[in-house]
């Protein structure tokens, strides 16, 4: 049981601390469609980040402030033409991805502004998905709550949809963790794994 | 009856500075007034305080009434009292009429010792720089080295922004609200429309109106009037007075329109109460603040010294402060690193939205007002910027 766990009264996300082990200590971060700042919060805890959420919600947004993080209220979809180039160590899209129309202009303007970027989405190849598309219907589960009719979700797509869209945008993928229930996936991770989550960066800046 | 969180019942006071002060322009005021109200109480080690800069025609009357009797409370009312989004159980609130103002403070209607006769046209032209600066002195004066915040709305929001370029020692929040980093040239044009308006009058006399016994009352009215079409949005003129006839249609070039009866009596309202030397140093104020300017017009290295924690908040249906303008500053912090959190604020009121008591906006400067430090401060002993 980690003491930031303690500290946060939270429960314990795996993904959060994996982000976490893929930042340096002081980061400077840049979390898109930062909801409530949850992992804003806990990345400032556990790695003194300095951070600065992204989020258009009102609601979230009024939970970010009264959680004394930074947050800058905007809408993706029209670019990041407020930050500067590689002017943060990293730029963070966790589980929004789904969500956004201008998948490939955000993940661009991602990779202009931080020097890396984490994407994580839910991986739509998971078996637990295609099961209940085989048995008729679109996928709801936990990590997918919506209905088809009320999901903000407009760009679900699978591990192996991600890992082509990378390479043919020539963008490296640093790292790959794949989770279900919590607990890293190895085999078969675009069937098994439920929760994806890349570690990116520019492949002409090498 | 008595709002059970309102400030109560409130007196101005008036600090009198005997020392000369030079301005931006040279000009030298040999003394000067500063009249100021305060809500709350100063707290022991004087860390709880936070000034209020006024927008364009805005007083230091900021919160509370005068009597029992009086119709209307302070400009701000709704946002300033105990337990309201800028608390006065927690801080110890200033309002201060500016430098130049018609409500108390030396303007250029007072008295010009040199002469003995009002300062008329003679009153030295003013800028957002000399108002912060006077503002210092006003807080040396209640014994204040450091305010917890300084909040302000357009004009006001430029105010709190100089503060903290200016003197980044001494301030530790900015709240800077419908503002700008300067005024765009439409922006500008508003004003010399205005100012045209008021200097053309034939009651103007060349700013010497008060040995003559007049006012330029119609210069001041028309220039009010074209601020108020600017401080509202369509669709809330739209929604407020559509094409709504008083009457029936006369044709005539009375007052036939709903719109048109609000105009002119805002306008008179106005003109009857409000300086036109002073509405006239107000814009010309508004037209010089630029703070970039003398760093090639790059506002991240203008604001390089800044230390304050920044809440910037724009209104979408804004067009005279539009959000790009809040956007250009919360950029610069960022350039810089700075804490700074901005909100965009759905509203249909246009730049008036600022003043009103939307749930959301009100919400969002109570959370940010909230997490406000004002115990344990040491008030020389400032963190950020390259000074030691």
């Amino acid at each position: 049981m980690s003491s930031t766990k303690q500290e946060l009264g939270q429960e314990f996300r795996h993904d959060f601390a994996i982000i976490a082990s893929w930042l340096p200590f002081g980061a400077k971060v840049l979390d898109l469609g930062c909801g409530d700042g949850a992992l804003l919060q806990y990345l400032k805890a556990s790695l003194e980040v300095r951070g600065y959420g992204v989020e258009k919600d009102d609601a979230n947004w009024l939970a970010c402030m009264s959680s004394g993080i930074n947050v800058i209220q905007m809408d993706l979809e029209a670019g990041l033409s407020g930050f500067e180039d590689q002017s943060f160590d990293t730029v963070i899209l966790s589980q929004t991805l789904q969500a956004v129309h201008n998948t490939e202009g955000i993940v661009r303007e991602m990779l202009r502004v931080g020097r890396e970027v984490i994407v994580t989405f839910p991986n739509f190849g998971y078996w637990r998905n295609r099961q209940q598309i085989l048995t008729g219907n679109m996928p709801v589960s936990k990590s997918l709550p919506h209905q088809w009719f009320n999901t903000p979700n407009v760009h679900l797509c699978t591990i192996n949809d991600f890992d082509q869209f990378c390479e043919n945008g020539n963008i490296t993928v640093k790292e790959r963790l794949v989770l279900t229930d919590n607990k890293p996936v190895t085999f078969m991770p675009n069937l098994m794994g439920n929760l994806a989550m890349y570690r990116l960066e520019n492949t002409q800046q090498k | 009856m008595q709002e059970n969180n309102s400030v109560g019942i409130v007196a101005p006071q008036t600090a009198h500075f005997a020392a000369p002060l030079t301005l931006k322009s040279g000009a030298v005021l040999p003394q000067f007034d500063l009249v100021y109200e305060t809500y709350g109480t100063l707290n022991a080690n004087k860390s709880n305080a936070v000034l209020i800069c006024h927008a364009l025609s805005g007083t230091h009357h900021v919160a509370g009434k005068y009597s029992e009797e009086d119709k209307y409370p302070g400009w701000w009312d709704n946002l300033i009292g105990p337990n309201k989004p800028l608390d006065t159980n927690k801080f110890f609130v200033i309002g201060v009429n500016n430098l130049g103002g018609c409500h108390g403070s030396t303007g250029a209607a007072s008295i010009n010792p040199a002469t003995a006769q009002p300062w008329g046209s003679q009153f030295p032209i003013l800028t957002v720089e000399d108002w912060v600066t006077s503002q210092t002195l006003l807080a040396d004066y209640l014994g204040i080295q450091q305010l917890a915040a300084v909040v302000g709305g357009s004009l006001g929001g430029m105010q709190a922004l100089q503060w903290t370029i200016a003197y980044p020692e001494r301030v530790r929040h900015a709240l800077v609200i419908a503002s700008a980093p300067n005024l765009t040239a439409q922006n500008m044009a508003f004003n010399e429309v205005a100012r045209q308006a008021i200097i053309t009058d034939p009651e103007f006399h060349g700013g010497d109106y008060y040995a003559h016994g007049v006012v330029p009352r119609r210069g001041l009215r028309i220039a009010r009037m074209l601020g108020h079409i600017t401080y509202l949005s369509d669709d809330a003129m739209g929604a407020k007075f559509g094409r709504k006839l008083k009457d029936t249609i006369k044709y005539s070039f009375d007052a036939e329109f709903e719109m048109e009866s609000y105009l002119r009596y805002q306008g008179d309202k106005f003109a009857g109460e409000f300086d036109a030397n002073t509405y006239l140093r107000m814009t010309r104020a508004l037209d010089y603040f630029d703070p970039a300017l003398e760093y090639s017009s790059d506002l991240s290295v203008a604001l390089k010294k800044v230390t304050a924690q920044f809440l910037v908040v724009s209104f979408t249906s804004d067009w005279r402060f539009s959000p790009a303008r809040s956007r250009e500053i919360v950029k610069a912090l960022l350039d810089n690193e700075r804490t700074v959190s901005y909100a965009e604020v759905t509203a249909a009121h246009g730049h008036d939205a600022f003043l009103m008591p939307d749930p959301h906006y009100h919400a969002i400067l109570r959370s940010y007002l909230k997490n406000i430090q004002v115990h344990n401060i040491q008030p020389n002993n400032i963190q950020v910027g390259s000074a030691t």
